[in-house]
């Protein structure tokens, strides 16, 4: 009886550790999905795009509520994204860097707020009305395409920038062309956002493949799981760079089978609602930037190191 | 009033298929966890010590590991170890490995109430160990734990939802469709919760039904 015992203890300690080490073994790469970013990070620390920002002096804006509100906090709050390389983008050692990102500390400085003292808040893409209708964020820089729809929930300022639907393929893989070579193959993107449903729409493939953040799409084109990532061109760029040996843009946009041209995606800066004292001040910063050449430093400094060049969109304000 | 049914109605095309493979998700894993919890529970009561230590560390290490690494594990580490499931069965393996650890220690409860006297009468009548826990054991354990069981299934199918982080296009995932569509989030969120509810009822039913026809019994 105490020698079953005895044996019985050993297999369920032997089993246990043999357990615990498949465990251990596995446990690095659980990380994987928010390592997609941090461990591609480790290559690829945050640098500046090198545009200086000095917070401007005596700024006032009559009769906006949120500029008053920062103004008495004495630093602003801002919804960024942290998982898109050269966009919005937090390195492992917590620095931030990336195209939105730099607008955002350049708005910031006209703001008259020095941008170390930015509060980012990390905002997922589905959250972003209520963030900014609830007051949790000052303003929004974060891929936020200007859309009707979302007019009638916040305001925008720009676009600062027009991106178009593209695909991330693996470098090696030349089969996929554009959209219309899609048949059968794996097209990942995030749940229920815009270019997944153009996928499903214009009926380019059966196999869609969805994911909360694009990272965790670009762990799966890596592993062979997906074949193609779909999104804005911007997005993919930044990914493509952080990788260059084993991701590649295709670089030819979607475009709208009823009239031929690409769907433009215009960021803009979401702001809120009813503030239209501070959305005239900042499309009047952003034209400023791009009429004095920061724009285009900050661009060269960050998603043109992708090596597509581009030029500042026309703002449209309303 | 009127905006709230029409979140339902003009998303029907999303809401509805959305909550079928919800429904066939929670099937699936429902099913599999309890049929693979009986046989831990077999394991862990059996005379063989190796099949009793495996039992043992199962349930120790998968009833303490949070289901979304559960989930992590084998969408993100196990293509890097060359192993390609498609999603949808990815879920339902890491439903039904998850949840089998729980159905596993709710029905050894039960076990545990049924009375040492018989299995030893069954034993003294030549039964094999098969026998005994088959036809003795087992059906009255069941017949015990019909409550926390349900619990266990219900707990499930809200665990669910943690498939859709994972590409699986069920219920959890309904918000980021409709927040797109910039839907009222509040009211979007209240509808998953009322299809929630509404697929829950139909456990809440068994269990009462369960509970009485089988009362008798002791």
């Amino acid at each position: 009886m105490k020698i079953t015992r005895i044996a019985a203890v050993a297999a369920v300690a032997t089993l246990a550790l043999g357990l615990a080490a498949c465990g251990k073994e596995g446990t690095p790469t659980p990380q994987t999905p928010a390592g997609a970013s941090s461990g591609a990070a480790t290559g690829d620390a945050c640098t500046s795009s090198g545009v200086s920002l000095t917070p401007a002096s005596g700024v006032s804006i009559a009769g906006s509520p949120t500029f008053d509100k920062i103004k008495a906090a004495g630093k602003v709050v801002v919804g960024v994204k942290f998982d898109q390389p050269n966009l919005g983008y937090k390195d492992a050692s917590g620095k931030r860097c990336g195209f939105d990102i730099e607008i955002a500390r350049l708005i910031a400085s006209k703001l008259g707020i020095d941008p170390a003292k930015i509060e980012y808040k990390e905002i997922a893409s589905a959250n972003r009305e209520t963030a900014i209708k609830g007051g949790e964020v000052d303003y929004y820089v974060g891929t936020y395409s200007i859309t009707d729809k979302r007019k009638a929930d916040v305001a925008f300022a720009g676009p600062y920038f027009i991106a178009a639907q593209d695909l991330l393929v693996r470098k090696d893989d030349t089969s996929i062309t554009g959209s219309d070579s899609l048949k059968g193959k794996t097209v990942c993107s995030a749940t229920g956002s815009t270019p997944i449903q153009r996928v499903r729409d214009q009926k380019l493939t059966d196999k869609i493949v969805e994911f909360k953040t694009y990272s965790e799409c670009v762990s799966q084109l890596i592993d062979k799981k997906v074949d193609a990532v779909t999104t804005d061109d911007a997005i993919l760029k930044g990914y493509a760079a952080q990788n260059p040996t084993l991701l590649k843009v295709v670089g030819k946009p979607f475009t709208d089978p009823a009239t031929g041209k690409p769907y433009p995606e215009k960021y803009g800066i979401g702001l809120p609602h009813d503030d239209k004292a501070l959305r005239d001040f900042v499309n009047a910063s952003l034209e400023t930037a791009e009429s004095d050449g920061t724009w285009q430093k900050i661009y060269d400094g960050t998603l043109g190191k992708s090596g597509s060049p581009a030029t500042a969109p026309k703002l449209e304000k309303y | 009033m009127s905006n709230f049914i029409h979140v339902l109605t003009d998303n029907w095309d999303i809401i509805g298929p959305h909550f079928w493979t919800t429904i066939k998700l929670f099937l699936f894993a429902g099913i599999g966890s309890l049929v693979l919890g009986t046989l831990l529970t077999a394991m862990r009561v059996s005379p063989i010590p190796a099949l009793r230590a495996f039992g043992t560390s199962y349930v120790l290490l998968v009833r303490n590991t949070p289901l979304t690494l559960v989930f992590a594990l084998l969408v993100f580490a196990a293509p890097k170890l060359g192993l390609n499931i498609d999603y949808v069965p990815t879920a339902r393996v890491a439903l039904i490995a998850y949840t089998s650890a729980f159905v596993c220690e709710v029905l050894r409860s039960g076990i545990n109430t049924v009375p040492v006297g018989q299995a030893e009468a069954a034993r003294a009548l030549g039964m094999t160990f098969t026998q005994v826990l088959g036809s003795i054991v087992l059906p009255q354990a069941f017949r015990t734990v019909v409550p926390p069981m349900m619990s266990v299934l219900n707990a499930m199918l809200k665990n669910t939802t943690i498939a859709a982080g994972f590409s699986v296009a069920e219920a959890g995932a309904i918000q980021a469709y409709l927040s797109e569509r910039s839907e009222n989030q509040i009211y979007v969120l209240l509808w998953v919760a009322i299809g929630f509810l509404i697929l829950v009822l139909p456990l809440i039913f068994t269990q009462r039904m369960l509970e009485r026809r089988w009362r008798v019994a002791r």
